[in-house]
């Protein structure tokens, strides 16, 4: 991916920090939280952008005052009588007391609107996900029982709601172009809102930290246009089909230690310690956005996934060539 | 002896009762409040060193995508410790160790209330200090990050002992704190020189109260929070993991319970220095020192109400996350009234710019960008948007480096002449400042950006392709410029301590009374003890010289004796002459014994704790068998 | 001993006409700040466990204690409280009898404060303790389990240690060391385990009484 410009934030022309904006907006769109890709990040970089500009004037005034003290009529000699303004403690209040609390009990106060604001839009979702953490992956659970791993389908435009739970220890989750982010705690449910604007994928990465693979828990949310969106549901919750299972890559899978940890429906493989693959051809990434999923890394993924993910909980194991190049066939033709 | 009747003191009767005599012994057993704050400071330094060294790897890790420069679990353990060490090795210990040598001084007593509980401090910081290291030489540093959360770092998801070293550890360094913070307040409050009220006392001192105050409400929760995990972990008890009825969450709550204050404890004392610096640069009293005084006991108390912004992510009810919000926003008004006080004085004083004024202004600079982001996270939206990612580290790194570390090395170059006799080098004192601001800013602004692009914080790596790169190859550089300033102070301290330019005892015309004794002060500090009339008795009492002050002008000797004066607690009114403990070895062989416990512990042999156990006893009755030097009663 | 003890030696401080003494009690002696000091650390420390007791009360659903344990017992405990509370009286009369300078009081009321606090330890570890563990829970059983033995017995671990520092301050009375112008040990004693008394009100009210409200 190359680096590309993000649009700039409406408001940001008009202020003083044009230039900070320019390098915190302008790359790294897709993952970034000044380039929102929907109603919820929206909403926060409407408050991000006028504290940035606050922020900047306040930084302008004190270190523009700290300077001109420092360098205006520099003393002739270390004995220059000190004069004693009039004006210093009226100052200290009236800027640090009074200035200070009206700026910060303004934003208080739209924050804590946008906090409700935030919570409302939440109330009106159609469409509810669940979301589980692992160690070091997601799992994603459709209402029609479709299951899926480390992406997340949703229909453009629409308001999702994330039902959020940890198999394990806490994870957090964020994509940043979306919005606010919001930890996963065993013994808790928490929710969160999801929506973006416009087709498209959105990467996030778990934010709270997990341990070994925390830096590779990748989550893409891929928005579709509402129809695709259907069709893709639909298609998700059927079981394998005759046509991917029928090579000689499933004997494979449900004799090899793979069917103890993975499901794949409609084959005898029913477990649930790793991902759900009976769709596994159609995603994008493998070990959860560790790696592309291309052929040459998903046959090293199964013999080694510690060179590519180390740590992570899927053992190596031993096979022959010819068994692994039908295993590899088998995972690519689930669609 | 004559002294003895008309209460006068002499150098020499004074030498005879307070030197300790030189080499090994006195080396182990000192109780002198001046050695044992050089040794916090350079200690302290030291663990400064080993924090960077981590960071440093860190950073080279992370100069690139996918490096493998070091292993995941690696990295875990360079984070964690790389945290633990700065917050509780480096910046508390260093800020204790200023306090220790100056708070005396700039009091006008002869040591510590309790000499003996001082030298333990160390020892045990010291101990616990050696004790985390341990682990690295069974290659178990801790891992979980510097707080540390359940259920990772339960014994189902951190088996190993890493986790034990760091429980166990905190619960050994916070002795040495509480210790200290004991010792501070009982020092401040009963000791100050007659006539310095509490409105007289210089604001460095009220720095010091007021983290030692802030220690003595915040950090049980932090023990006890080890306590119960380690309850947790080793004995089967419940407290953390969901399975048994426990709460993941009450970890939050205890650790930032303490979390949040100890972050204000640590800058506390370093606003301190500042507070002492700029009115002697300006030479000008401070504008408006009781709003500085009353702004700091706010923040610390303020501090107590905040905690749960660190935790704005977890999924509590916005109802209470409303009012942690809105206290999170108050704390920036006394933030605010100091430096505007600061810049009125700056303002009204011109400032003389030597290199010490330079860390000042520089603090300022850094403390303010890093205050500035405290707001903007205490803002729940945008919290639960930038939380966990590299936009939180620049906040704290520019608040702990910039508003802690830079204050740590303007203090340096003010005070290191009072210690050593010598001033440090100018030009290179300037050097080192520049490559500092320089590569600290080059360091840590970037993160600002990448938070806002979406990097979260604790990864060991990330992908190429996400316009991270750069940025983070800017801060490697910008992290070794930095290196190569502090590098150049510690050179220049070292060589300026032999052949510096004599610094006299009073090199930069201070206003308070540290600078009414030689360079380095006498075992003693103060011939007499001097009588304050005001609030820069330096400044307004023209009779305070290298020696204290003289018998007619209200000096006391007290009869030149082992002894300290007691003075009332608002007006310093002398009531008591307070004989003073001499060296003794038993707080050395106690953290001994403790460190043999605590090892015992996480080696879980019940024989070698509990012999330690023992030990320690024994060690206890020693320090407290009655010698009659003090009147143990 | 006397009766009154020798009064501190008034030293000269070099100025005129100024002597004061060498020794203080109250708050002139830092010996009471230090033990003020150390009493607010333990009292924050059990300010945040019993809190911890009730965060995870409130949030581990309507049944408290937990599935299968009863409300606690109370007769036992009330024994118990009677004894360790009937214990400050002596322990303030051994006060108020070093106050006036009178050795022979304080070392009999010293006793009497350590009998009576040793024989509440007793009855919880050596009866209170085996009950529970072998009929109701213990520490392992669940959360509410952990804490129950975790709050008792550091309350517990409190009177051990003010049963050592008076079995220390009785060894010094018994050498002498007290008379009515320093017994610094004695006050900050006496500070102690009224503190340890107080602080069981507190888990008394939060462990055994407030699970049958
Ligand atoms: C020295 C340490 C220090 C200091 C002084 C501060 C100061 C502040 N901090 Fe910071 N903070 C940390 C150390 C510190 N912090 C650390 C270590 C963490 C992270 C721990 C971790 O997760 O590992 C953290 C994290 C942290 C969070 C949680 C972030 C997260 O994890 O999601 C929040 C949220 O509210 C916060 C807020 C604040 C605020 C409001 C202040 C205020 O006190 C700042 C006030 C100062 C100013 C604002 C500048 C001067 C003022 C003026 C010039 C007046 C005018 C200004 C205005 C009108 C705005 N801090
Ligand atoms: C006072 C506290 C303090 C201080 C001073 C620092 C100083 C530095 N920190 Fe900080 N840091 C923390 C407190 C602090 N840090 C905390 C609490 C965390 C969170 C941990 C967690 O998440 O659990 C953190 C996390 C943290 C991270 C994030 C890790 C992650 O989330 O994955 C990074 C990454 O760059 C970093 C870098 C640095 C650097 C480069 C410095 C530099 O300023 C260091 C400069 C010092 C030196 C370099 C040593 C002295 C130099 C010499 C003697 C020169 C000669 C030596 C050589 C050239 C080798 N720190
Ligand atoms: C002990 C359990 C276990 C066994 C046995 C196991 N896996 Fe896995 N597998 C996992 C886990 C856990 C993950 C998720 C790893 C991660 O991303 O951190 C995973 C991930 C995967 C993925 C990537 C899924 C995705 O969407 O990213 C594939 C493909 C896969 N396994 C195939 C196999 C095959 C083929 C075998 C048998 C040869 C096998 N696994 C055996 C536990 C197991
Ligand atoms: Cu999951 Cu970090
Ligand atoms: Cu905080």
């Amino acid at each position: 991916m190359r680096c590309r410009r993000g649009p700039l934030a409406p408001g940001a022309r008009t202020l003083p920090a044009v230039a900070v904006a320019l390098t915190v907006g302008g790359c790294g769109g897709k993952t970034s939280v000044v380039s929102p890709k929907g109603p919820a990040a929206r909403s926060v970089v409407g408050l991000w952008w006028p504290m940035l500009a606050t922020a900047t004037a306040v930084f302008v005034f004190v270190v523009g005052m700290l300077v001109l003290a420092a360098v205006r009529g520099r003393r002739k000699t270390e004995d220059d009588a000190a004069v004693t303004p009039g004006w210093g403690e009226p100052f200290i209040v009236v800027a640090g007391v009074v200035v200070s609390g009206a700026i910060l009990v303004g934003f208080f106060l739209f924050s804590l609107q946008k906090v409700q604001a935030l919570t409302d839009a939440g109330r009106r979702s159609k469409l509810t996900v669940s979301v589980v953490g692992h160690d070091w992956w997601w799992e994603v659970r459709y209402p029609n029982g479709a299951v899926s791993a480390n992406e997340i389908h949703i229909p453009a435009g629409v308001r999702v709601r994330l039902a959020l739970d940890t198999a394990d220890v806490i994870h957090s989750f964020w994509v940043p172009p979306l919005g606010p982010k919001i930890d996963m705690i065993p013994g808790q449910h928490n929710t969160l809102w999801l929506q973006a604007g416009e087709p498209g994928v959105y990467r996030g990465q778990c934010a709270e930290f997990c341990g070994l693979q925390h830096a590779n828990m990748i989550i893409r949310v891929v928005a579709d246009a509402p129809a695709d969106f259907d069709a893709w549901m639909a298609r998700e919750a059927q079981p394998a089909d005759d046509a991917a299972t029928g090579g000689p890559g499933r004997p494979v899978f449900e004799t090899q230690s793979c069917a103890g940890c993975h499901t794949v429906r409609g084959t005898a493989a029913a477990g649930t310690v790793g991902p759900d693959l009976t769709h596994f051809g159609r995603r994008d990434t493998l070990g959860a956005g560790v790696r592309p999923r291309t052929d040459g890394d998903l046959a090293r993924w199964i013999t080694d996934p510690q060179s590519i993910k180390p740590g992570a909980a899927m053992p190596p194991t031993t096979l022959s060539p010819a068994d692994l190049r039908a295993l590899v066939a088998f995972l690519e033709g689930l669609r | 002896m004559a002294t003895v009747t008309t209460g006068a003191a002499t150098p020499e009767v004074l030498e005879e009762h307070w030197s300790e005599t030189p080499g090994l012994g006195s080396f182990l057993t000192t109780v002198d409040h001046k050695r044992i704050g050089k040794r916090y400071l350079y200690t302290g330094l030291l663990f400064l060193v080993i924090g960077g060294v981590e960071s440093l790897v860190m950073r080279i890790q992370l100069t690139h995508s996918n490096l493998h420069v070091v292993d995941p679990e690696t990295y875990n353990q360079l984070f964690t410790m790389h945290g633990v060490t700065m917050m509780f090795l480096f910046a508390t210990p260093v800020l204790s160790g200023f306090g220790n040598y100056l708070v005396p001084l700039m009091i006008g007593a002869r040591d510590m209330a309790f000499p003996r509980l001082n030298a333990f401090g160390y020892w045990v910081f010291l101990g616990a200090g050696a004790f985390f290291y341990s682990s690295f030489v069974v290659h178990r540093l801790p891992d979980a990050g510097w707080f540390n959360y359940t259920p990772l770092s339960d014994s189902v998801y951190s088996p190993g002992p890493n986790v034990d070293f760091y429980a166990l550890g905190l619960i050994f360094v916070g002795i040495s704190t509480t210790a200290g913070s004991i010792n501070f307040i009982v020092t401040i409050l009963k000791m100050r020189a007659p006539g310095m009220s509490l409105n007289r006392m210089p604001i460095f001192v009220w720095g010091e109260l007021a983290m030692a105050l802030t220690v003595i409400f915040a950090l049980p929760a932090l023990t006890l929070a080890n306590v119960l995990l380690e309850l947790e972990r080793r004995a089967g008890f419940h407290f953390f993991a969901a399975a048994g009825g426990g709460q993941p969450l009450l970890w939050q709550h205890l650790f930032w319970i303490f979390g949040h204050p100890e972050v204000y404890l640590v800058v506390l004392p370093a606003l301190g220095i500042a507070s002492a610096i700029i009115p002697t640069m300006c030479r000008r009293p401070m504008i408006g020192y009781t709003y500085i005084v009353l702004a700091e006991m706010a923040i610390a108390l303020i501090g107590f109400g905040v905690w749960v912004h660190h935790m704005f992510a977890v999924g509590l009810p916005s109802m209470g996350l409303g009012f942690i919000s809105l206290t999170s926003f108050l704390v920036v008004i006394p933030s605010g009234v100091q430096i505007f006080a600061w810049l009125a004085t700056l303002w009204a004083g011109k400032p003389i710019l030597k290199t010490p004024m330079l860390f000042v202004l520089g603090f300022i600079v850094l403390f303010v960008i890093g205050g500035l982001s405290g707001p903007m996270l205490a803002a729940i939206p945008l919290d639960q948007q930038v939380t966990d990612s590299y936009f939180v580290v620049a906040h704290f790194h520019y608040v702990l480096v910039g508003g802690a570390m830079f204050p740590i090395f303007a203090g340096i170059y003010f005070w290191a002449p009072k210690m050593t006799g010598r001033l440090l080098h100018e030009g290179w004192g300037k050097v080192s400042f520049w490559l500092m601001f320089v590569g600290f800013n080059a360091l840590f602004f970037p993160m600002h950006i990448l938070g806002l692009r979406g990097e979260p914080r604790r990864t060991y790596t990330y992908q190429a392709g996400l316009g991270w790169d750069f940025l983070n190859l800017v801060e490697t550089i910008g992290a070794f410029v930095l290196a190569l300033g502090i590098l150049i102070t510690f050179v220049n301290w070292v060589w300026s301590a032999k052949r510096g330019e004599p610094a006299g005892h009073d090199p930069w015309r201070g206003e308070s009374l540290e600078w009414a004794t030689t360079s380095p002060p006498a075992e003693y500090n103060f011939e007499n003890i001097p009588t304050v009339r005001s609030r820069e008795p330096m400044w307004d009492q023209p009779e305070l010289g290298p020696h204290g002050q003289p018998a007619e002008a209200g000096g006391r000797g007290l009869g030149g004796g082992h002894n300290t004066l007691v003075t009332s607690l608002l007006e310093a009114e002398p009531e008591v002459v307070a004989p003073m403990p001499h060296e003794s070895p038993w707080p050395l062989l106690l953290t001994v014994a403790l460190l043999g416990i605590f090892l015992g512990l996480v080696v879980r042999s019940w024989v070698f704790w509990s012999v330690a156990a023992v030990a320690a006893v024994i060690a206890t009755a020693g320090w407290f068998w009655p010698r009659g030097e003090t009147q143990e009663t | 001993m006397a009766l009154t003890g020798e009064a501190p030696l008034l030293v000269p401080t070099g100025q005129p006409d100024e002597r004061l003494p060498t020794v203080g009690t109250g708050t002139t002696n830092f010996g009471w700040w230090g033990m003020v000091l150390f009493i607010a650390v333990e009292a924050t420390v059990f300010a945040l466990l019993l809190a911890s007791y009730f965060y995870l009360r409130f949030r581990s659903g309507p049944v408290w204690p937990p599935d299968g344990i009863e409300d606690p017992k109370l007769k036992l405990v009330l024994i118990m409280t009677a004894v360790l509370w009937s214990s400050s009286l002596p322990v303030h009369l051994a006060h108020a009898a070093i106050k006036k300078g009178d050795t022979k009081k304080l070392r009999a009321f010293l006793a009497a404060g350590f009998v009576l606090g040793a024989t509440f330890l007793a009855l919880q570890v050596a009866k209170e303790y085996p009950d529970i563990a072998r009929h109701e829970f213990t520490p392992r059983t669940d959360a509410y389990g952990s804490m129950f033995f975790t709050i008792t017995g550091l309350h517990g671990a409190h009177v051990f240690v003010g049963l050592l520092m008076s079995a220390w301050v009785q060894l010094r009375a018994w050498q002498g060391a007290f008379d009515r112008y320093r017994h610094v040990s004695v006050q900050n004693f006496v500070l102690y385990w009224h503190f340890v008394d107080v602080v069981w009100f507190f888990v008394l009210l939060t462990l055994y009484l407030s699970p049958h409200l």
